[in-house]
């Protein structure tokens, strides 16, 4: 099943469910939304519950926020997230703190979703990781799926979820075919925000990644098993709770950490799980320091020689894990 | 303390009106609170509703290409009228060949400007060079007629060594600091609010902005800003917004109600005309008297050209899901602008098939040449890398250059560096 086809039926089985439920953003009932992950749910559902929305990011997020409190259950589909920017203070300072500020009176259950990160040459302000901004907000819940399983499993967590969730995917892995397990194809399949998931298992050396990341990790742990390397790859699936105790009984076991992901290294998610470890009585399990693989530090490039040496590669991977373990 | 400071001002303007009756003058109205509009008291209540006011449609030239009301014929000079039609063909072609260059992979991306043709020539020939542009995405005849050469337009697609963006932009984001035209921006309708303040800084310098926008960019917080800010600042600025149909596949008549963009210019107390978008006369005189009454009088001024997008919103867009061939074929027979200048140049005998034929080779052998010659020139320096990220190199980004220049000079024959200019 794609990506695209695991999102589309969570969506379909939550407004089957709860009629609570309903879509709004721009283009997504007649259109099927503009990377069709939507498709069908208009003519399934109707006007009432798939809404198309002038192009107005502020004013729909708004809209969103305000159907919330109201006791609806909102899905806000941003066409990309590099466009939720217009929006940002509906999504952090009314969605993320109205809980708080109302004194537990008025939760916010929300998602705001859509692709999130590098896509491919389309240049800085359409390609880039706002993980870590959305990660930094308390109030907010933060996940970013890797595959068509996570995809399934945590939107519909996250439709179920009382609170705001940002739901960040990835437009390059929406046509990706992964595997499903008859559990996953379940309308009960749903996977808990706040656990990782080990996507392989390994004693010499933990990588840890979210969303495409994963991919590029489990790329390189192949090829590092054929020199005797066995990498343990955890996919985050969520950011923000982050499951520290995943991550801490991996490093137990292999001595050694490095974060992957795309987003920027600067007060990203790699220097947040790197600090949490230096903090914690995990740090004396370290045999070598811990490090950061990450998109690389500027906006992202149009030429496309220059975008692929921007982004992490399973090449990166590799070579930093034969240096830390002092592999040939 | 920004409150008490406020709380201050509020109080003293309260005491002026209330408390010393006495130096007020004989002509202050309790309305002037409100607007500088003159309020009138009423009895009866009733709606104003969106059908209240109806701003109408200038016209000039009808779809025979004639004149329909003498008075209103702008009378352009025989060499403007040709740069006019000639520009807006040579925009067909080149739209013709760098749509299907990246259908073959070419180039990433692109946007034509099939259908409005007549908004980008009409209000660029209206204004002056050093007026400042600050456009969406689809102005590239506005470009054109400042004299944006080929070998600019075509360097800027492939972002190659002679690419003035450097090759940092995804095609069709166009900028010249020469033409004064500002490098586009991806995110939608930030240039609304951006033209207000660029406007708000050249008053008195007479000159003035005009900013291009959609009718969907209208829907955006900016576009409230702009208007509001444009208004009560007295900002010298044009915003022209190009109502084509379509914002992508979101219909005009689901993106507002009311009276279209213009119907929001009267609101804002906006000076604001309506014009075809799809006759290049009615947009010409509209910019025209827009340009005079922004300078003359400091005031923003909103456009409203009814126009049609007549190819997909980009080449990452399949129209055809959402509107039908009958539509878009009448737009491109009964409504289409090129030809509509081109009946009115036949008419006064200015042009003929002939030179239809002639300037149709010569245009499209101009963009081929400059097209092959983009495409072969070697992509920009490869320490262009670190530059521009800060306006000053900070250290530690020199001292990544530094270690690259060691690295390549070590390593120069792994890399490709004949690919990059020297």
């Amino acid at each position: 099943m794609t990506v695209r086809d695991a999102l589309n039926s969570a969506l379909d089985e939550e407004m089957e469910k709860d009629d609570r439920v309903y879509i709004l953003g721009e283009e997504v009932a007649q259109y099927d939304g503009a990377y069709k992950v939507t498709r069908g749910l208009w003519k399934k559902y109707g006007d009432k519950r798939v809404i198309d929305t002038p192009i107005t990011e502020m004013g729909f997020a708004g809209i969103a926020v305000g159907s919330a409190m109201a006791g609806l259950r909102p899905v806000c589909e941003f066409m990309t997230f590099n466009f939720a920017m217009q929006a940002i203070d509906q999504v952090i300072n009314s969605a993320a703190k109205t809980f708080y500020m109302s004194a537990g009176r008025v939760n916010v259950p929300i998602v705001f979703r859509g692709p999130n990160g590098a896509a491919a040459g389309v240049a800085a302000q359409h390609s880039q990781c706002f993980a870590a901004w959305y990660a930094h907000c308390p109030g907010l819940k933060v996940v970013s799926p890797y595959n068509s399983e996570d995809c399934k499993g945590l939107l519909k967590a996250a439709i179920r979820d009382p609170d705001p969730v940002v739901f960040l995917e990835n437009e390059l892995l929406y046509g990706v075919q992964y595997e499903m397990s008859d559990e996953a194809l379940s309308k009960d399949f749903v996977l808990p925000i706040g656990k990782a998931h080990i996507a392989r298992p390994g004693e010499h050396i933990t990588l840890v990644a979210h969303s495409r990341a994963v991919e590029i990790c489990l790329e390189a742990a192949n090829e590092l098993a054929g020199k005797g390397i066995e990498a343990e790859v955890i996919n985050l699936r969520s950011i923000r709770p982050l499951d520290m105790d995943t991550i801490n009984a991996s490093i137990v076991k292999t001595n050694h950490l490095v974060t992957v992901e795309q987003g920027w290294p600067t007060c990203g998610v790699g220097a947040e799980i790197l600090s949490r470890v230096m903090e914690s009585e995990t740090f004396y399990h370290l045999d070598q320091p811990a490090i950061r693989i990450t998109g690389v530090d500027t906006p992202m490039p149009y030429t496309k020689s220059l975008e692929i040496a921007a982004l992490p590669q399973p090449s990166d991977v590799i070579a930093t894990v034969k240096k830390l373990l002092k592999a040939q | 303390m920004v409150l008490s400071k406020n709380c201050a001002s509020l109080l003293g303007r309260y005491f002026r009106n209330t408390l010393i009756p006495k130096t007020l003058s004989a002509s202050y109205t309790s309305s002037q609170v409100h607007a500088d509009v003159k309020l009138e008291w009423t009895q009866n209540l009733n709606f104003t509703g969106s059908s209240s006011l109806l701003i109408p449609s200038y016209r000039v030239l009808n779809q025979q290409g004639q004149i329909i009301k003498e008075s209103e014929d702008p009378k352009l000079s025989d060499s403007v009228l040709e740069k006019m039609y000639k520009n807006m063909t040579l925009l067909n072609v080149i739209d013709k060949i760098l749509y299907e260059s990246q259908r073959q992979g070419r180039i990433s991306f692109y946007m034509t400007n099939f259908g409005e043709e007549a908004t980008h020539i009409g209000s660029a020939a209206a204004l002056n060079e050093d007026d400042v542009v600050f456009g969406q995405y689809r102005e590239t005849g506005v470009l054109l007629w400042r004299g944006f050469t080929l070998s600019e337009l075509m360097d800027q697609c492939y972002g190659n060594c002679d690419d003035q963006g450097k090759g940092r932009q995804m095609p069709v984001h166009y900028g010249s600091k020469r033409l004064n035209f500002v490098t586009i921006s991806s995110p939608l309708a930030t240039q609304l609010p951006q033209a207000a303040g660029a406007a708000y800084a050249l008053k008195g310098k007479n000159k003035i902005v005009i900013c291009y926008f959609g009718e969907g960019a209208a829907s955006e917080g900016d576009a409230h800003a702009a208007f509001n800010f444009a208004a009560t600042l007295g900002c010298p600025v044009i915003f022209f917004c190009r109502n084509n149909g379509y914002a992508i596949s979101t219909p005009s008549k689901e993106q507002y109600k009311g009276d279209g963009i213009a119907g929001r210019g009267p609101g804002y107390g906006i000076n604001t005309l309506r014009v075809d978008g799809n006759d290049i006369f009615a947009v010409y005189n509209a910019t025209k008297m827009a340009k005079e009454y922004a300078i003359t009088e400091n005031k923003p001024v909103l456009i409203e050209a009814l126009t049609y997008r007549v190819g997909h919103h980009s080449t990452s867009d399949d129209s055809t899901k959402y509107r039908s061939v009958e539509e878009v074929q009448h737009w491109t027979a009964t409504e289409n602008p090129v030809n509509r200048l081109r009946l009115y140049l036949e008419n006064k005998d200015l042009w003929n098939e002939d030179m239809e034929k002639q300037w149709h080779t010569e245009s499209r052998k101009d963009i081929l040449t400059a097209f092959d010659a983009a495409e072969k020139k070697s992509k920009p320096h490869w320490s262009e890398l670190f530059n521009d990220v800060y306006q000053e190199i900070p250290d530690h980004i020199r001292k990544q250059m530094e270690e690259m220049q060691q690295h390549i000079e070590q390593y120069k024959d792994q890399y490709p560096i004949k690919a990059y200019s020297p």
